[in-house]
């Protein structure tokens, strides 16, 4: 049927027809794909920077290149912070089926504390899959051998090398260099744009110490290179390199052999040993004892480690020498006397007479001597030889509290003294304004008797007492004490010199001011004094002053005559300041004991053994050190007092007339 | 003997080259064009040969189709094609039965292969359509054109419902192209592109979310740039940054790096754009319009009312492809799964198509050879 239809169709007129249609479809056509082109002019023509820029966009990252930090070293070029090639074990979690099993399995072979895979489950969440996430910082030769045999067994696990920071002299300079450790979400929300940029690639920063201090210094710049990245952000190829300026390296005034010495002749006691030089305030050594290793804390301490630090009950993680303040007993004495001397109160030859006991006119409460019936009549030199507390409760209640802490605060006494550590405290210089913020009560006579002995309100640092010394010693001149002494830009580079110029005039202002003090002090180890003894065999004049402060106010009057040093010890704060040669001091030092019987007996010979070191740095032969015998025990002489020598030189303190 | 051999060939050869089963022109431009196409896939797959290699294989399989059919006479495939045609949509019927409640669900798993039975209507629409007006008086009745209508729409309703808005457009565009080479008065196809804009909203009911999310993000990209704009943005980044001289070949970095999606596929035009620029894009264009145009020509000499219809059909729809994915690269059409002919990768599109071609040649190689 259809064939027969076919056959009457007018053909020749249809033909025409399609070839209308057809070149009318062609027609439609060109227009069509002619508007398709118009569209790709519009976007490769007309917008096609626009689109260049935002292809850029896509594919071209900036990654940092972390510095190098700065080393940091002693004053002679011994390293005391290092950059280290150690090894960690990451992870790839796109390249780990089973998670979990693959945890359980690897602990087998290294073993992997609870913290380290909770703290790597964290980082996982916050990275990207294919990146590698740290597991196990800082892996020992035997773990290295153990994984590489393994391995296999272990897809997507690595063995990465990285640098990371190592302290070769440990817990000798834990207090001074601090430790970094890795930036946390704190460091980085403290940080403003700018510096968070510079921190981008870097993993660790200065915590405390040095390592916190100089920070700046020794971060440096980060280096930025252009990489190509595809669109999951894996790098593909590295377009441009801008290389990283490294940190400059710090050369610290501490000499290492000085600060081992003092260490060493610490003996693990809790307490602070510090030297200065009073020409310029360099520190030269600086222990707080007891220390703590600083290694720790670098790739993340362990909770066991942290707790068994922070537990123990000596507080090794606790810088003692910054922030401890005790009361300085009778090593303020010679600061006094100089302000005596210095305010006209008092001229060398003036006497007092001691008793063994002061009264204040008109009241019954009674200030002792250290010894009983007192020291008879004493000068300047002799009241601070024989650390004779009548003279100064006297010289204190002439001066009034108000002159009294104001000489004292140009000392450094009670404000930090400035050195190039985070944390310094403040400590206490009886005044009346201090003591007007604490109480309603005002100041009373006897609080400024006892201040001109060291007791009563004052808390001073070891390092504010070291400082007070190196500046009396330097003849008055106060520099700030800092350990920076040099700086370099690399390894190669000269060290270059810092400027710490004095902050201020010279304290005294007369040299026989001085001298008078300065022979008082001599006098204490060369004379009949406290520390006598403590100069055998020195090359040098040392000059000193020991002071023994009472850690608990007194509830009677009367004397202890528990001679037990043990029991003194546990009640006694032993200090010891000295400064050698006593002519022209190049050396100051400062020994606080937490726990010591005797100021002049437990601190003394710490003191020594720094300057004995000392000695020896500057060349000299190792003096021979005095024998414990040739050390006078207490500050009352065993042939002066032959019975019942009293225990605190520092005297009664602490209890404040009735109120 | 020798030269009676001779003599033989010669006069062969001289028969081939006098009346050639083949249209050379459109050959060439076939080929030139399949080079074009594995060399950006070359680029497209990061120089992966085997994806190169396995469109090769893609290509010789349709190339041997192509020789096969372009030794079947017209008049058998027409005899064929109600056959072909009703084989084809009970395959489609077979997919949605199978396909019940599996999300979409387009492929027919015969062990050895997978195909789409959607790709057959590709090439039996057009053939039925062409079979149908074949015998009747043209240009069409309203009777013809609803009949037409309703072979057209009942396989591309199925192959919209799978959902595969591409290829119903494709399948339903060739059909239609027929009936509009059949010359169906114009007063007629204004009338039914009214109806049909007039349905759009109607049919927009109809259309999964994807579907609309697409329609919609092709409208503003920029608002979902991390969702179904990505796509886009990205192409369009491709495109635009290519320039009029583009970035060379195998330099194209937006598909390189991975940010551009389906680079191989529905996007390899991007590929191309980025890596050859505006000439690029030009040039390929100009030569999908000279295929067209030459299967427009073959469809003009063409000896039977089946033959022109069908050849100038699938000449047409080759349009939509060029058309469709240009303009979704370009951003200006939405995300629908229609290849770039004989240059995405994959599919059975490229066979389908060779397929297709293999018809056209035959129905040269039984051109009228004088008006």
């Amino acid at each position: 049927m259809s064939r027969r239809r076919a056959s009457i169709k007018e053909v020749r007129g249809e033909v025409a027809l399609f070839r209308r249609r057809a070149l009318t479809g062609f027609a439609l056509i060109l227009l069509g794909l002619a508007g398709v082109c118009v569209r790709y002019v519009y976007l490769q023509v007309l917008h096609h920077d626009e689109f260049v820029v935002r292809s850029d966009q896509n594919r071209v990252k900036p990654r940092a290149i972390p510095p190098a930090r700065g080393l940091i070293y002693d004053r002679n070029g011994v390293l005391l912070a290092d950059n280290v090639p150690a090894f960690r074990l990451e992870v790839t979690p796109e390249q780990v089926t089973d998670m979990d099993r693959m945890l359980a399995d690897l602990g087998q072979v290294v073993p992997l504390s609870d913290e380290d895979i909770a703290s790597f489950k964290k980082q996982v969440k916050q990275s990207r899959r294919f990146e590698g996430v740290p597991l196990k910082l800082k892996l020992n030769e035997d773990e290295i051998g153990r994984f590489a045999v393994n391995r296999w067994r272990f897809p997507g696990v690595d063995v990465v090398p990285y640098l990371t920071r190592r302290y070769p002299m440990g817990a000798q300079m834990a207090h001074v260099i601090g430790y970094v450790s890795r930036i946390d979400a704190e460091d980085l929300e403290a940080m403003d744009e700018e510096e968070e940029a510079s921190y981008k690639g870097t993993t660790h920063i200065g915590r405390i110490g040095i390592e916190r201090y100089y920070e700046k210094l020794l971060h440096g710049e980060p280096g930025y290179e252009l990489v190509e990245v595809n669109a999951d952000g894996r790098t593909q190829a590295v377009l441009d390199t801008t290389p990283p300026t490294p940190g400059k390296n710090i050369y610290l005034s501490i000499d290492v052999r000085l600060q081992k010495a003092a260490e060493e002749a610490m003996n693990g006691r809790a307490g602070a040993a510090i030297a200065i030089d009073p020409r310029n305030g360099q520190v030269l050594a600086f222990a707080s004892e007891p220390s703590f290793d600083p290694n720790l804390f670098v790739n993340g301490i362990s909770s066991a480690d942290y707790k068994a630090l922070t537990t123990a009950p000596d507080k090794p993680l606790y810088n003692r020498a910054l922030r401890g303040v005790y009361p300085p007993g009778s090593t303020v004495k010679p600061f006094l006397a100089l302000g005596g001397l210095a305010l006209g109160i008092r001229r060398p030859s003036d006497t007092v007479l001691s008793t063994g006991e002061f009264c204040i006119p008109g009241q019954s409460r009674c200030y002792r001597d250290d010894k009983r019936g007192g020291d008879g009549t004493v000068n300047l030199q002799r009241a601070i030889e024989k650390s004779t507390n009548t003279y100064f409760y006297r010289l204190a209640l002439d001066m009034g509290i108000d002159r009294l802490s104001a000489w004292m605060s140009r000392f450094g006494f009670g404000q930090k003294t400035g050195i190039d550590l985070v944390g310094e405290v403040e400590g206490i210089l009886p005044s009346r304004e201090w003591k007007a913020t604490r109480s309603k009560n005002g100041w009373y006579p006897g609080e400024t008797i006892i201040a001109g002995i060291g007791q009563g309100y004052w808390a001073v640092t070891p390092l504010q007492l070291a400082h007070a010394t190196a500046t009396f010693a330097g003849h008055g001149i106060p520099y700030k004490p800092h350990f920076l002494l040099d700086t370099q830009d690399g390894v190669d580079s000269p060290r270059v010199r810092q400027s710490f110029p004095p902050t201020g005039p010279s304290l005294v202002k007369k040299a026989a001011d001085w001298d008078a003090v300065d022979e008082g002090m001599i006098a204490v180890i060369n004379g009949e004094g406290t520390g006598k003894g403590l100069g055998k065999g020195f090359p040098y004049v040392i000059a000193g002053k020991s002071g023994t402060a009472e850690r608990f106010s007194r509830t009677t009057n009367a004397y202890n005559e528990n001679k037990n040093t043990a029991y003194l010890a546990s009640r006694h704060r032993a200090l010891f300041i000295a400064y050698t040669p006593a002519e022209d001091p190049r050396i100051a030092v400062a020994v606080v004991l937490e726990a010591g019987a005797w100021g002049a007996k437990d601190s003394g010979p710490i003191a020594r053994k720094i300057l004995d070191q000392w000695v020896v740095d500057e060349g000299g032969a190792r003096p021979e050190d005095p024998s414990p015998t040739d050390i006078v025990t207490s500050d009352a002489l065993p042939e002066a007092a032959p019975s019942g020598e009293n225990p605190a030189q520092g005297d009664d303190s602490g209890e404040e007339p009735a109120q | 003997m020798i030269r009676n051999l001779t003599v033989r060939m010669r006069r062969f050869g001289m028969r081939l080259l006098s009346r050639p089963r083949l249209d050379l022109p459109l050959l060439l431009a076939l080929v030139v064009l399949a080079c074009a196409g594995l060399a950006t896939l070359y680029s497209a797959g990061g120089g992966n040969y085997s994806l190169v290699g396995g469109q090769a294989a893609r290509f010789a399989l349709g190339g041997v189709l192509l020789l096969i059919i372009s030794r079947i006479p017209p008049p058998v495939l027409r005899s064929w094609t109600p056959w072909l045609y009703m084989g084809s949509t009970a395959l489609l019927v077979v997919v949605a039965v199978l396909g019940e409640g599996r999300g979409a669900y387009r492929w027919l798993d015969l062990g050895v292969m997978r195909f789409q039975p959607s790709e057959l209507l590709k090439l039996t629409m057009p053939m039925m359509v062409a079979w149908y007006l074949h015998p009747r008086q043209l240009p069409p009745s309203w009777k013809d054109i609803v009949v037409v209508g309703l072979l057209i729409a009942v396989p591309a309703g199925l192959i919209a419902e799978q959902p595969d808005l591409g290829t119903a457009l494709l399948v339903a565009g060739a059909g239609a192209f027929a009936l509009f080479l059949s010359g169906m008065a114009w007063w007629r196809i204004g009338l039914l592109v009214g109806g049909v804009a007039a349905a759009v909203p109607v049919a927009w009911q109809f259309l999964h979310e994807y579907q609309r999310n697409r329609v919609r993000t092709m409208f503003d990209p920029e608002s979902d740039p991390l969702g179904n704009g990505w796509h886009i943005i990205q192409s369009k980044i491709a495109v635009g940054s290519g320039g009029v001289f583009g970035k060379g070949w195998q330099h194209g970095t937006q598909s390189r790096l991975d940010f551009l999606p389906e680079h191989t596929t529905d996007f390899i035009f991007a590929v191309f754009s980025e890596e050859f620029g505006l000439v690029g894009v030009v040039a390929i264009m100009l030569l999908y319009a000279f295929i067209i145009g030459r299967c427009l020509w073959i469809a003009m000499n063409a000896r039977d009312t089946y033959s022109r219809l069908l050849a100038g059909a699938i000449g047409m729809s080759f349009f939509v492809y060029v058309a469709v994915n240009g303009g979704m690269v370009a951003g200006i059409l939405p995300v629908v799964g229609v290849p770039m002919p004989l240059v995405s990768y994959g599919g059975t599109s490229a066979v389908s198509l060779l397929t297709g071609f293999g018809v056209l040649m035959s129905i040269h190689a039984n051109r009228k050879l004088h008006d």
